[in-house]
């Protein structure tokens, strides 16, 4: 096949789940079964094309670009012509991430159907994932900045949509909110550093963009705004990816539908910030990408925390996803390229995988509450949950193959991009010294396992917290159940790499090849081979440690929540402070609360406030100096000038009064005045 | 080019053929409400359509600005001719009507909103008559003021304005309307005062010598852009003189009263709160643009030593104007205050990008110019369907609108999000190129401006949460939907917003040649 | 010279005292009587009283027929004046009841 066609095949798969959003918005109500299996089948095409390109891409020997002029401006002295262009460039990066997201997507849509059966506005649910996952694809197949950017705002439209799908319930349309503002804090970062890139090379392009930096040409010459520019531009991923400081919003973004958590919130656009960082790997420098890895390494941290103590079914997942992101960014920062893109991949299965599995569980749970007409008790707490194993194995066992996956335990894809990452960090820190960051990395894998099984453990073991109502519970429709298990098989290594215990000679390892660093030598990272051969030196020690931590974080939970050993009531007493901080996920949302929100609304009203009494007072006090001004001159006007007037008014007045008496308006007197004047005149004269 | 109909220059059709539906209307008896209205549609109509076939004969690669020849569909009279007067010499005062790139889109926007704002006015009851007498000779005041080329002749369209607008504010307007007509009348005399000053000065000044040998005063903008026309001893004579500094900040002042920049902007609120919709549609619609259309032809070309020396100040109001506008936009419980300061803040954008001084940010500058207006218009016209329906308007008092007016609440969402500067509408084109030329003059300045894009998005969601969704209160579930008449306004706006926001690619082309042309003059007249 | 010489032999001065009388019992009319019609033939008077003065003119003084043809242009006149004057007083009589120049006062208080 002609690679040209690529780009044709990319645009039908771009454009198709497009079509799908406005042939449901407008007609979707008046479709048969409001168009559910237009906007699935659109999207099923779209992923059967999506696997074309992937393998046709494989295949060949490079990347294929194409584009077209936006927007032109003429005649600027000193630059020229400038183009704006779009376009698209397939590479194995994208074509790999495209399959991914029309995987998830394809799967969340069948799962929906039954998930949202008979929902109130079910064919606009539908409309919206379609707009989502053109909106994705366009961040990944594009081949410059500010389509990147332009993508990048509407995945937070669509993600604003679905989060407010349920807009009736307050908490929804918080969530909708706070997630959009604060992607915008990122997305204002990373609008910032596309700026400095653009002024500078005049151009959006990646290849343009590349080729400049490694020609030396660096953005107001100077080293320090090129890692600046990387930074900002990381700050958009900060925001979608849910990283710390930024990371408030994905926890809250589970107000959305359960299967929207697994398209956008776990497995696609959350990922979008690993894969700019990806895509834009040639342009960070060694700072930047060092900001990146502790970024990341924070993130980590501070997810898995708050995730240990969460009881909510989705709120633990949604941790979890921040903890595994933070994962990937951190292997993306110490140059693990290949590893924190496969994390990426394998991640988007599994985790998909757990919120469909949640998704099933809280249908079940629902249908069950339903049928008790229970309102009270909250279908998504682990601790109303328990025994569902009997009742549910189709879920219970994909989760636990989901929950290994994500644990590291081997055999599993998990397995495979854990340890690469750990080993990343690991080598990274050998060479660099920032042993922080594989201490942070291990403590996390261990802490993953913990959490993970806590939640297995009290969702589908032990006893039902309220027995009566376990026999209501049952399993899903296979609509729903047979993406898991789809899923569930993507979680074995074998589609990753044909060795479990070494993915770099996988196929996707081999196709991720980390692109060469465009910034000038002395401020690159350290290079891939330099890199790897200490990836190499520590490789096997990092496989026992990640295999002992893993189980032992499995046993612990083991111990604590199946055995109960040790109690978890006791441990949660001991840790006091930390237990509640945790609880509180260390309390950032009551702290941005007080600082940020507070602050902007008290910044509002003062700006309010400065703007009625201070300059709308000048303005008004300039207009009541003015009216004093003018009644003092009326005043001088009333007594003086008009005074001087009336006098003379007055005096002329008084003497016509007397004046008048002779004018009687008699003809006849008037003429005897006339006579008498001649003749007095005639007189004087003859006399004189 | 030339263009005629019956002899006339289709420029002067344009600008007069409202006067025309003005006569008309008058003409009307007072009692028969639907033949006015449809003379006032059919004047604004056929305007758009002349507006249109402009549009179509445009050549997009005549330069204009200062150079008379690449003027399209020129039309010059004598208009005012003083012969030999002692010591100043002929003088002289054009009838020059005249379009380039940077005046094009304006007048196509001018009537668009024209036509809009008489379709919103369908609505209208009280002394129909007169509201359409008034509205018609608005419209030729605004649209004359995009055409001319002569000082004399803008600054008469500039005053037209005012009258019809302070009436049709006081009388059709809301509570407060008497309070909001006089200050938005004053506001603007005092910024017509100073362009009279400096239009005097500027003529006393400026001389050239016709082909007689003769020594002519004009007001002909084209001659005072040349810096050679200046007589020797004059008082704007020569650059960066104290009086050429004083001459361009009153001149500035009198145009950012009309953006409205901060700290000049308090007339604009209560303007807005108190108008009825349609004029509220026309003042940010196309009543915002004539200030900074006035910089940019006026100001900027031929005071370029100003210019280019107050440009950190002009960028500094436009930062300001931008997150200020933006704060006290969410402060708002009122909507259509809150929008009223959302112009303001997106016109600090359009002032950020002109002050940049280069291609990117003027061409974003103007086409920011016209997405807010289409935009905003579209977002007062939202307010109004509300108002018409429930005469409230506190953003506190709906909520949930979006279950009972679907296609209502679609019209919306488009609407606020193209204010919010979402990628793929209209907002977010200008404003990305706005940004990108002010980022290459003025760093920090333009960083600080940027962050002003998240308040807007907050402020945006904020309202959007507080009237479309949540619970539907009870005494709204008998709203309906929009009628046709009010879809006809919207629909247009949309596919603009729409079109521009995902191929901006013919709205540049079409400033693109004179705005660089402008930008290169200034940059070189102005150092 | 004696009186009946003065009679004998009429000149010039016969002419222009009688003329002269005419001319005061008219103004004396115009003055006096309360009667417009009164007052209307009073100016009768006046102008026939000039009428003699213009034709004893051309008779006896350096004036030849234009003095004639200034009489006949005032006979003709005053015709017309008269017949202006009464359509007047007749609509003043219609509208006030009474010819009395005394009672016809619109403009005084």
């Amino acid at each position: 096949m002609a690679l040209e066609s690529l780009i044709q095949l990319s645009l039908v798969t771009l454009f198709l789940p497009l079509a799908g959003f406005l042939l449901l918005i407008f007609f979707g109500k008046r479709m048969p079964r409001q168009g559910d299996w237009l906007g699935t089948g659109l999207v099923t095409v779209a992923f059967a094309i999506s696997l074309v390109i992937l393998f046709v891409q494989l295949a060949a020997p490079g990347p294929v670009s194409a584009g077209f002029t936006w927007a032109t401006f003429g005649g600027i002295p000193g630059i020229g012509e400038v183009n704006i262009e779009l376009g698209i460039l397939i590479d194995n990066l994208s074509a790999v991430m495209l399959v991914v997201v029309m995987l998830i997507s394809m799967l969340v849509h069948f799962f929906s159907i039954g998930y949202l059966e008979g929902d109130v506005r079910y064919s606009r649910y539908f409309a919206y994932l379609g707009l989502f996952t053109f909106s994705m694809l366009g961040i990944v197949i594009t081949h410059n900045l500010l389509m990147m950017y332009i993508f990048w705002e509407l995945v937070g439209l669509s993600s604003y949509l679905l989060i407010g799908h349920w807009y009736e319930k307050k908490s929804a349309s918080n969530a909708a909110m706070k997630a959009f503002i604060v992607n915008r804090i990122g997305d204002a970062g990373m609008f910032i550093g596309i700026m400095i890139i653009f002024v500078h090379f005049s151009t959006f392009s990646f290849d343009a963009i590349f080729g400049a930096l490694s020609a030396g040409n660096l953005p107001f010459e100077s080293q320090a705004w090129l890692t600046a520019a990387g930074i900002l531009i990381f700050c958009g991923a900060i925001g979608k990816s849910a990283q710390f400081p930024l990371h408030v919003w994905l926890p809250d973004a589970m107000e959305g539908p359960t299967p929207v958590s697994a398209l956008i919130h776990a497995a696609t656009m959350v990922a979008a910030g690993v894969f700019m960082v990806a895509r834009l790997f040639p342009l960070f420098t060694a700072d930047a990408l060092l900001v990146i890895a502790y970024i990341g390494a924070i993130t980590a941290l501070l997810a898995a925390t708050i995730a240990i103590t969460q009881f909510d079914i989705k709120k633990v997942l949604a941790w979890s996803t921040i903890s595994q992101l933070g994962y990937m960014v951190m292997a993306l920062g110490v140059g693990a390229y290949a590893a924190g893109f496969m994390h990426l991949v394998t991640h988007a299965a599994f985790k998909a995988g757990l919120f469909l599995g949640s998704g099933a569980v809280i249908y079940a749970m629902h249908a069950a509450l339903h049928k008790k007409h229970d309102h009270d008790t909250d279908a998504q707490d682990i601790r109303n949950m328990g025994g569902l194993k009997s009742r549910m194995p189709v879920t219970y066992w994909t989760f636990l193959i989901f929950t290994l996956a994500i644990s590291g335990i081997p055999l599993t894809s998990g397995f495979l991009s854990k340890d690469e990452i750990l080993a990343g960090t690991l080598a990274f820190s050998t060479l660099s010294g920032h042993w922080l960051l594989p201490l942070i990395a291990f403590t996390v894998a261990g802490m993953t396992a913990f959490y993970m099984f806590r939640l297995f453990i009290l969702t589908f073991h032990g006893e039902h917290a309220q027995p009566e109502r376990l026999p209501l519970i049952n399993e899903v429709p296979g609509v729903m159940s047979i993406p898991l298990m789809v899923l569930a098989t993507l979680s074995i290594f074998v589609f990753y790499s044909f060795n479990p215990f070494g993915a770099s000679s996988g196929w996707l390892f081999q196709a991720l090849e980390r692109p060469l660093s465009a910034v000038p030598e002395a401020v690159a990272p350290a290079t891939w081979p330099v890199l790897y051969e200490a990836i190499s030196r520590v490789h096997t020690l990092v496989m026992i440690l990640s295999i002992v931590i893993a189980v032992a974080g499995l046993a612990f939970a083991w111990l604590v929540y199946q055995k109960r050993a040790i109690s978890a009531e006791m441990m949660a007493a001991k840790m006091g402070r930390l237990y509640h901080g945790s609880r509180n996920k260390w309390y950032f949302d009551e702290m941005y609360e007080a600082v940020f929100v507070n602050g902007t609304l008290a910044l509002t009203r003062i700006s309010n406030w400065f703007d009625a009494r201070i300059i709308d007072g000048i303005v008004n006090g300039a207009g009541t100096v003015t009216q004093g001004v003018s009644r003092i001159s009326g005043w001088i006007d009333n007594t003086f000038i008009d005074g001087l007037v009336n006098f003379l008014a007055n005096f002329t007045g008084a003497i016509g009064m007397r004046l008048r008496r002779i004018q009687t308006g008699n003809i006849q007197t008037y003429l005897v005045f006339a006579l008498v004047g001649f003749l007095v005149i005639t007189i004087v004269l003859l006399t004189f | 080019m030339e263009f005629q109909i019956f002899g006339i220059g289709i420029l002067t059709w344009i600008v007069f053929l409202p006067i025309v539906g003005m006569l008309i209307v008058l003409l009307i008896p007072s009692e028969n409400k639907n033949a006015i209205r449809w003379t006032a549609a059919g004047a604004t109509g056929l305007q758009l359509l002349l507006a249109v076939i402009l549009l179509g004969l445009f050549d997009r690669t005549a330069l204009g600005i200062n150079d008379p020849g690449s003027f399209q569909f020129v039309e010059q009279f004598d208009w005012i001719i003083v012969e030999a007067v002692p010591w100043v010499g002929k003088i002289e005062i054009l009838y020059f009507l005249g379009i380039d790139g940077l005046s094009i889109l304006m007048v196509l926007l001018t009537a668009l909103i024209s036509l809009i704002g008489v379709i919103s006015s369908w609505s209208i009851e009280r002394m129909v008559k007169g509201y359409f007498a008034l509205y018609l000779l608005l419209v030729t005041g605004m649209m004359g003021v995009f055409v001319a080329l002569d000082f004399f002749l803008f600054f008469i369209f500039w005053e037209v304005m005012l009258l019809p607008m302070y009436f049709l504010i006081g009388i059709w307007g809301g509570p407060r309307r008497e309070y909001a007509a006089i200050k938005f009348f004053i506001y603007t005399f005092v910024g017509g005062v100073l362009m009279l000053l400096v239009m005097l000065g500027l003529y006393f000044s400026v001389a050239y010598t016709n082909g007689a040998g003769e020594q002519v005063h004009t007001f002909n903008l084209l001659h005072m852009m040349n810096s050679a026309n200046f007589v020797e001893g004059s008082i704007f004579y020569g650059m960066d003189t104290t009086w050429r500094y004083a001459a361009w900040v009153a001149l500035f002042i009198s145009f950012a009263i009309k953006v409205p920049l901060f700290p000049f902007h308090t007339w604009l609120p209560d303007a807005h709160v108190e108008a009825p919709t349609p004029i509220s549609v026309i003042l940010a619609g196309v009543l915002l643009k004539l200030g900074t259309y006035g910089m940019l032809r006026i100001l900027f070309p031929i005071l370029p030593d100003g210019t280019v020396y107050f440009m950190y100040l002009m960028a500094a109001l436009g930062m300001i104007s931008i997150i200020y506008g933006a704060l006290c936009a969410m402060a708002q419980d009122d909507f259509k205050k809150l929008i009223a300061y959302s112009s303001i803040s997106h016109m600090g954008i359009v002032m950020l990008g002109m002050a940049s001084l280069t291609n990117q940010g003027t061409v974003g500058a103007v086409l920011q110019m016209f997405n807010h207006g289409t935009i905003t218009a579209m977002l007062f016209l939202i307010v109004g369907v509300l108002y018409d329906r429930t005469h409230k308007r506190g953003l506190y008092d709906f909520g949930g609108i979006a279950n009972q007016m679907p296609k209502y609440t679609g019209i919306a969402m488009v609407a606020m999000f193209a204010a919010l500067g979402l990628p793929g509408l209209s907002g977010f084109v200008s404003e990305l190129f706005s940004f990108l030329g002010a980022f290459s003059s003025f760093r920090v300045i333009t960083i600080i401006s940027v962050s002003g894009i998240i308040f807007t998005a907050a402020y945006i969601l904020w309202t959007i949460q507080r009237v479309f969704l949540g619970e539907l209160g009870d005494e709204h579930k008998s709203l309906t939907d929009l009628t046709g008449r009010e879809l006809l306004m919207f629909v247009p706006l949309m596919l603009i917003v729409i079109f521009l926001g995902v191929y901006p690619g013919p709205a540049i082309e079409l400033m693109n040649a004179s705005l660089s042309h402008l930008v290169e003059f200034v940059n070189v007249a102005g150092r | 010279m004696v009186l009946p010489e003065w009679f004998a032999e009429p000149g010039l001065n016969h002419f222009l005292v009688v003329s002269a009388v005419l001319f005061s019992l008219g103004l004396l009319a115009v003055i006096t009587r309360r009667n417009i019609i009164m007052v209307l033939m009073g100016i009768e008077l006046i102008l026939n009283s000039a009428n003699l003065n213009f034709v004893a003119f051309s008779r006896y003084g350096l004036l030849s027929l234009e003095g004639h043809m200034i009489a006949l242009f005032v006979i003709i006149i005053a015709a017309a004046e008269a017949a202006v004057a009464l359509a007047i007083v007749l609509n003043i009589y219609n509208r006030f009841g009474s010819v009395d120049v005394e009672q016809i006062s619109e403009l005084k208080e």
